[in-house]
């Protein structure tokens, strides 16, 4: 490569001969036109590249790729675990809903039980208040029979001594003699009828 | 190829290609190997350049980054997926050594951009070295990976037997001239827009075309540094693209 380059130099060399020998280069001793074939300066390029691509790599490969492959991991992981522990009170968060509707329904479910609970208590005393009250009504009921029995048997009675009385006044006042057990009889088939 | 030319008649002066002169640094001497020179001076530029994003700017080892610091993972991230997309896995290993290249040829361009700067990326002579360091370590790697399983580079099996031989011979061509194309691509880029950012500046000296050619300069200007990133990223991924041949030699 290098011979290729002189060869290229020469020949840029002899074309350019006659202007370049009309112009003065100050400082630097070349014959071509082009700087970049300047053979001379080859060394001085060649030896300053490798020194500073020498510290270039050190530079790079020791201090600062490291350091930012330790950055960009670092940064990786804080991602990595805020997304996990993101994750983590998500499902947490599920648990305590779960956990919360549970609570309602369970709540709702006591509630219910206990307004069961209070409903059959309730008609239990309901029903038993309407059974003293049947039991009493029945009661005065028989009871108020009993006395307008008692009261329409003694008016039968009073009626039947009334008019035994009353025929036996009857037949004194006409002049009869009061025969008792006639008059009983008598009064006991009108009565009969009368009554009942 | 005239490096200089004077219009006398004109008052034009153009020396495009004066800013390519390797001058030493001090005095007037000449340029031994060892002289520091516009391009020692540069080249540690680049090293301040590449310490100050890299380092300088990820101090803070942020988990949220500083603006700097977002950039240099930018590059970090640039350049560590092109390796492990091209070359594949086993391509990282060489990671570093593909984040020095690319980091040294995106600073020497755009540093070579700053007026009055000296371009290191222009000249062969650097670009040179650079595409045959990584042409001799890619050869290296490949023999010693896969050993002589490396010349199936060259041995087409896909293509009929028959021109096989033929194909095997532009292939080993087209493998050498690689670190040609790999180092002329880089410096011809350089060259070629500075030294017509020069021409169009020099034109600047007759009035009546001034504003035309400032605004010529800043539009080249404009496009040199699109140039100055994409012939730094074309670059690496050609280094990437060899390295995967190196490591996966089969067609």
């Amino acid at each position: 490569m290098i011979s290729l380059l002189q060869e290229a130099a020469t020949t840029a060399a002899e074309h350019t001969e006659s202007v370049a020998s009309s112009v003065a280069h100050g400082e630097t001793e070349t014959t071509t036109g082009l700087p970049q074939l300047d053979l001379s300066t080859f060394a001085n390029q060649i030896f300053w590249l490798v020194v500073a691509m020498v510290v270039l790599y050190w530079v790079v490969a020791k201090i600062a790729l490291p350091r930012i492959g330790a950055v960009l991991s670092d940064r990786q992981g804080a991602m990595t675990g805020d997304l996990m522990a993101a994750e983590e009170f998500k499902l947490k968060a599920k648990e305590a809903e779960a956990a919360y509707d549970k609570a309602l329904a369970d709540a709702r479910a006591e509630a219910n039980k206990i307004v069961a609970a209070n409903r059959a208590e309730i008609q239990k005393e309901l029903d038993a208040a309407i059974a003293h009250a049947d039991a009493e009504i029945s009661a005065r009921g028989a009871e108020s029979e009993k006395r307008i029995r008692e009261i329409r048997d003694s008016a039968d009675v009073d009626a039947r001594e009334v008019a035994r009385d009353v025929a036996a006044e009857l037949v004194r006042s006409f002049g009869g003699t009061v025969d008792q057990a006639a008059v009983d009889q008598a009064v006991d088939s009108r009565m009969k009828g009368a009554l009942q | 190829m005239a490096t200089e030319a004077h219009g006398e008649a004109t008052g034009l002066s153009f020396h495009p290609m004066d800013q390519f002169i390797v001058r030493p640094l001090f005095g007037d001497g000449p340029v031994h190997w060892y002289t520091p020179s516009n391009v020692t001076l540069w080249l540690f530029a680049i090293i301040l350049a590449t310490l100050a994003l890299l380092v300088l700017g990820t101090r803070g080892r942020g988990i949220v980054p500083t603006r700097t610091q977002s950039i240099a993972e930018l590059s970090y991230g640039l350049v560590h997926k092109m390796v492990g997309d091209i070359a594949g896995k086993d391509g990282l290993k060489y990671f570093p050594y593909i984040m020095t290249l690319f980091m040294f040829v995106l600073f020497a361009n755009f540093l070579g951009l700053l007026p009055l700067a000296f371009t290191v990326t222009s000249h062969i002579a650097v670009t040179g070295v650079l595409a045959l360091a990584v042409f001799l370590s890619v050869t290296a790697i490949g023999f010693i990976k896969n050993g002589a399983h490396f010349l199936d580079l060259f041995w087409v099996r896909s293509a009929p037997l028959a021109i096989r031989p033929v194909l095997a011979v532009i292939e080993v061509i087209s493998y050498f001239v690689r670190p040609v194309s790999h180092s002329i691509r880089l410096a011809g880029n350089m060259i070629a827009g500075h030294a017509v950012i020069k021409v169009f500046a020099g034109f600047a000296a007759i009035a009546a075309v001034a504003p035309i050619s400032i605004i010529a300069v800043v539009g080249m200007y404009a496009f040199e540094i699109l140039v100055a990133f994409i012939q730094a990223y074309v670059f690496t991924i050609l280094t990437c693209v060899y390295l995967k041949d190196a490591l996966h030699p089969s067609h």
